[in-house]
């Protein structure tokens, strides 16, 4: 059983990883609170979003497709999609936290984001043998400057975005924000092929209804990055 | 937007729940079992596939020009995905690409 200082430092070490990410997640949370006020939504419906949803790139993503006026459905269903890595990063935090009681799985769950899954899972690798409580101790350390900071951040983003012209050119910020997430993963020829492939079905697609061709285009994105990957593996070129 | 405050919220809430299922799903429901290799080399891809999906047509074919091709648009995207790239840095690219936005905006 780790003592009660093995797990405080295993906390605070969690915290001290995690504060270089709060110049990433501050800007974007703000960002988010401009954006949805200029959308239209009022405090509580962005505050919601940041609260019960806690996945910026998703939000931008229904919050395009409700100015576009997308049916619901295809709304959520497109903003789901984008979230569908964490799929992944559940299965890669689940050897190492899964023996944890249920309402902390259920805790972590909510609070899994890029950062706090990255820090965590690099962490794990590298003491894989440490105690539960501390690897447990470590990712809610983890969230601390990064998730209470997105909901202060996406609140002062509400304030001043109400104090923004509405036409200011905004519409073009969110496109902006997903090419900057998405340039820095380009890491392989896999990751490329994927975009390419992307960017072409979502354009030659754009004409089915629904915004139908963001999931034709995303799908086939990533059955051609998986497929690419499969050859580039038995090729012995991968990585 | 056209939507009712009830939808706006229906729309939150299924978001929400469906996110939460999806970070649930292997850590709560499914445990420590391992994930068929060819599930996790489609779900690595997310990212890159689906954003850049969304984006395409946005830039393409903004509605703030009345959907035709932009040099203004085009060249902020450029600008983005090139320093997101080099930098390796969101929070460089985002910066860039609006700075390039902004000097673009002003020449053209």
């Amino acid at each position: 059983m780790p003592s009660a200082n093995s797990l405080r430092a295993a906390f605070w070490r969690g915290a001290r990883d995690a504060a270089p990410f709060i110049i990433v997640v501050v800007p974007f949370g703000a960002l988010f609170g401009v954006v949805g006020t200029e959308a239209g939504l009022d405090l509580w419906q962005v505050m919601g979003f940041s609260f019960l949803v806690i996945a910026g790139a998703s939000q931008f993503a229904a919050l395009q497709l409700m100015t576009e006026n997308a049916p619901a459905f295809v709304a959520v269903a497109s903003a789901l999609a984008v979230n569908l890595r964490m799929a992944m990063y559940s299965a890669s935090l689940a050897p190492h936290l899964g023996a944890a009681p249920i309402w902390k799985r259920a805790l972590i769950a909510y609070l899994t984001v890029d950062q706090t899954y990255a820090l965590a899972v690099q962490r794990y690798e590298d003491a894989p043998k440490a105690p539960l409580a501390e690897k447990v101790a470590f990712f809610f350390g983890a969230c601390l400057p990064i998730v209470p900071l997105w909901y202060l951040a996406s609140l002062a983003g509400i304030l001043a975005g109400s104090a923004i012209p509405a036409d200011w050119g905004l519409d073009f910020i969110v496109p902006i924000t997903f090419l900057a997430l998405v340039a820095p993963g380009l890491r392989t020829m896999a990751h490329v092929a994927a975009a390419l492939a992307a960017i072409t079905l979502a354009l030659l697609a754009a004409g089915l209804p629904w915004n139908l061709g963001l999931l034709v285009g995303g799908l086939g994105g990533m059955i051609v990055g998986a497929e690419v990957e499969r050859r580039m593996t038995r090729a012995g070129t991968f990585q | 937007m056209n939507f009712t405050d009830a939808e706006i919220w229906g729309i939150i809430a299924a978001l929400g729940a469906g996110t939460f299922l999806i970070r649930f799903s292997f850590l709560g429901l499914i445990g420590d079992r391992p994930l068929p290799e060819w599930l996790l080399r489609h779900l690595r891809y997310t990212p890159v596939a689906i954003l850049p999906a969304l984006v395409a047509p946005l830039v393409v074919w903004p509605e703030a020009t009345g959907g035709q091709l932009d040099p203004t648009r085009l060249g902020a995207a450029g600008v983005t995905i090139t320093v997101g790239y080099i930098l390796k840095s969101p929070l460089w690219a985002i910066v860039s690409g609006i700075a390039a936005f902004l000097a673009l905006g002003a020449l053209v």
